[in-house]
C-alpha cells in the first residue's frame, strides 16, 4: 500500500506554529502591562482594555509563564526546521536581486503567490527575519531576566536600559510582522487553511 | 539613563484611596471575614471581585500563574552563583539623593523613633540580644556602589555601606544553613530573601548613603540592599532580622509578585 506524501505543514509544525501564536501574544500583550510602569518613550502608553494583568504583577506572571512555552516551543521548532530539511526546502536559497525585485511588485500589488509549497523571496526574507528577531528577543529577554547571573548578555546591549529598549524594539518588529503576515494570510485564506489542515500534500523529490 | 518620573504603579499610586472608605467599611470588612468568605483566598482573589474581571485574576487562573511563579523560584536559585559579582561603578556616577520608592508616596513615611530604635534578632540565631545603632556602626563597613534595579525597569546607581549580612549573622550565630532570612520594616511590612543571596558578599545592611547615614524616605536608620536581588527585595526602616526555615509570605508576594526576584 503506498504511503501519502507528508503534507505541506505535517501536523506537528502546525501544533508548533499555533503553540507559538498563543505564546507570542501572551508575551506582546503581558509586556505591554509591564512596560507602562515605567514607559521608556513618554506619550506612549498602552491602554489598559488591550493588555493582560490588571497590575503589573499578573503582567509579570503571565510573561514569565509565556516565555517557558516560547523558548521550549521556539527551540522544538528550530530544531525540527533544521532536522527535517523544512528550513533548506522553504527558505533556501534566497538572492537580494529578487527581494528587491519582489518588495516592488509587492507594493504594487502584483506579487505571485500562486505557488502555495514555494515561498517568494519576501516571504522567505520575512520568515528568516522573524525567527532571528525571536532569537534576539530571547537574549535580550533573558538578559533583562537575569542581569547580574548572565551579565555577558547585558554588555551586548550596552547595558540595562539598552536591553530594555532592544526587548521593545524587538517586540514593535515582531506586533509589525503579525500585521502584515495576517494581513497576507487572510487575503490569501487558503495559506490559512494550510496552517489549520496541513496543506496540499508534496510529493518526494 | 536618568531617573524618571513616577508613573501609575502599584509601587507609587499617584492616588491615594481616602482613609475613610476604609473606616467606613470597616464593620462590612470584619463581617465578610467573620463568615470565612474570603477564607481560602488570597487577599488578591478579594480585590479582583471588587475591581472586576480580567482573565488574570480568576483563581484557578492565578493558582496556575502562581506555581509557575515558583517553579521560577527553583529554577532562579538554581541559576543562582554565590561568587558571581555584580558589576560595580564609579562614585562619579551616582544618583544623589537615592530615588524614593515605596507602595505609599514620601510625605506619608512613617520615620522611624530613633530613641527607642532597636534592631531585634529572632528564630534561629544564638545570640538574640537586640542591637542599638551604635553597635551596628561600630561593625565593620563595606561600600557598594551598584545598580538599584526596581522591577518596573528603571535604575539608578547607588552608593550604599555597612555590615555585610554574612558577617553580621555569623557574628550573632546565625544558623547559615537555615533557608530563609526575613526583614521585618515598619507597618508589618516582611520580605525574605534565600540564604544564599543573604551570604553573597554584596549583601550589606545598609546604614549609610554616599558616605551620610541614609536619609529617612530611603530606610533610615538600616535597611538592606543586595545587588542580587530586584528592588523590592531590599527592605527599609528594618525592625527585625528573622532566620528561619518556614517560608512566610512576604508583602509583594501576597500581591502575586515573584519571591527570588533574583538579578
Amino acid at each position: 500500500m503506498p504511503i501519502a506524501a507528508p503534507r505541506m505543514h505535517p501536523l506537528v509544525l502546525r501544533l508548533m506554529h499555533w503553540t507559538n501564536a498563543f505564546a507570542m501574544i501572551v508575551m506582546i500583550l503581558s509586556g505591554w502591562k509591564i512596560y507602562n510602569d515605567d514607559v521608556l518613550f513618554g506619550i506612549l502608553h498602552f491602554p489598559d482594555d488591550i493588555v493582560l494583568g490588571i497590575w503589573a504583577q499578573h503582567a509579570l506572571q503571565w510573561h514569565f509563564f509565556g516565555m517557558w512555552i516560547l523558548v521550549v516551543n521556539g527551540l522544538a521548532y528550530l530544531a525540527y526546521g533544521l532536522a527535517s530539511g523544512r528550513f533548506r526546502r522553504l527558505l533556501v536559497p534566497l538572492s537580494p536581486r529578487e527581494v528587491l525585485q519582489q518588495v516592488i511588485d509587492a507594493l504594487r500589488f502584483r506579487l505571485a503567490h500562486a505557488d502555495l509549497v514555494h515561498y517568494n523571496a519576501v516571504q522567505k526574507t520575512l520568515y528568516i527575519g522573524i525567527i532571528l528577531v525571536g532569537i534576539v528577543q530571547v537574549i535580550s529577554g533573558i538578559a533583562l531576566w537575569k542581569p547580574v547571573q548572565f551579565s555577558f548578555l547585558i554588555s551586548l546591549f550596552y547595558d540595562f536600559q539598552g536591553a530594555r529598549l532592544v526587548h521593545f524594539i524587538g517586540m514593535s518588529v515582531i506586533v509589525l510582522f503579525l500585521l502584515v503576515h495576517v494581513t497576507l494570510a487572510l487575503l490569501v485564506p487558503k495559506t490559512l487553511v494550510a496552517m489549520l489542515s496541513g496543506g496540499p500534500r508534496i510529493e518526494p523529490r | 539613563m536618568s531617573v524618571r518620573r513616577p508613573t501609575t504603579s502599584r509601587f507609587r499610586p499617584q492616588i491615594l484611596p481616602d482613609r475613610s472608605v476604609l473606616t467606613e467599611h470597616r464593620a462590612v470588612i470584619q463581617d465578610i471575614s467573620r463568615r470565612r468568605l474570603l477564607r481560602g483566598v488570597l487577599s488578591l482573589g478579594g480585590l479582583s471581585m471588587l475591581t472586576g474581571c480580567n482573565v488574570s485574576d480568576r483563581s484557578s487562573v492565578q493558582r496556575v500563574l502562581r506555581s509557575v511563579s515558583g517553579f521560577n523560584d527553583a529554577v532562579q536559585g538554581w541559576l543562582f552563583d554565590p561568587n558571581k559579582l555584580a558589576r560595580t561603578y564609579p562614585a562619579s556616577q551616582v544618583v544623589k539623593p537615592p530615588r524614593f520608592n515605596a507602595y505609599y508616596d514620601v510625605e506619608d513615611v512613617n520615620p522611624i523613633d530613633i530613641t527607642s530604635w532597636k534592631l531585634e534578632l529572632a528564630g534561629l540565631i544564638k545570640d538574640k540580644r537586640p542591637w542599638s545603632l551604635q553597635d551596628i556602626y561600630a561593625l565593620p563597613e563595606q561600600e557598594e556602589i551598584i545598580k538599584h534595579i526596581c522591577v518596573e525597569g528603571w535604575d539608578y546607581i547607588g552608593q550604599w555601606s555597612g555590615p555585610r549580612l554574612k558577617d553580621f549573622l555569623v557574628r550573632v550565630g546565625a544558623d547559615l544553613s537555615a533557608k530563609y532570612v526575613e526583614f521585618h520594616g515598619n507597618d508589618d511590612y516582611m520580605e525574605s530573601i534565600d540564604m544564599a543571596s543573604a551570604l553573597h558578599p554584596q549583601t550589606i545592611l545598609a546604614t549609610k548613603y554616599a558616605g551620610e547615614p541614609i536619609g529617612v524616605p530611603y530606610g533610615y536608620p538600616l535597611r538592606l540592599r543586595t545587588a542580587v536581588k530586584l528592588g523590592y527585595k531590599n527592605p527599609k526602616w528594618i525592625r527585625a532580622i528573622v532566620v528561619t526555615n518556614t517560608y512566610n509570605v512576604g508583602f509583594w508576594e501576597k500581591q502575586g509578585f515573584n519571591w527570588f526576584a533574583g538579578l
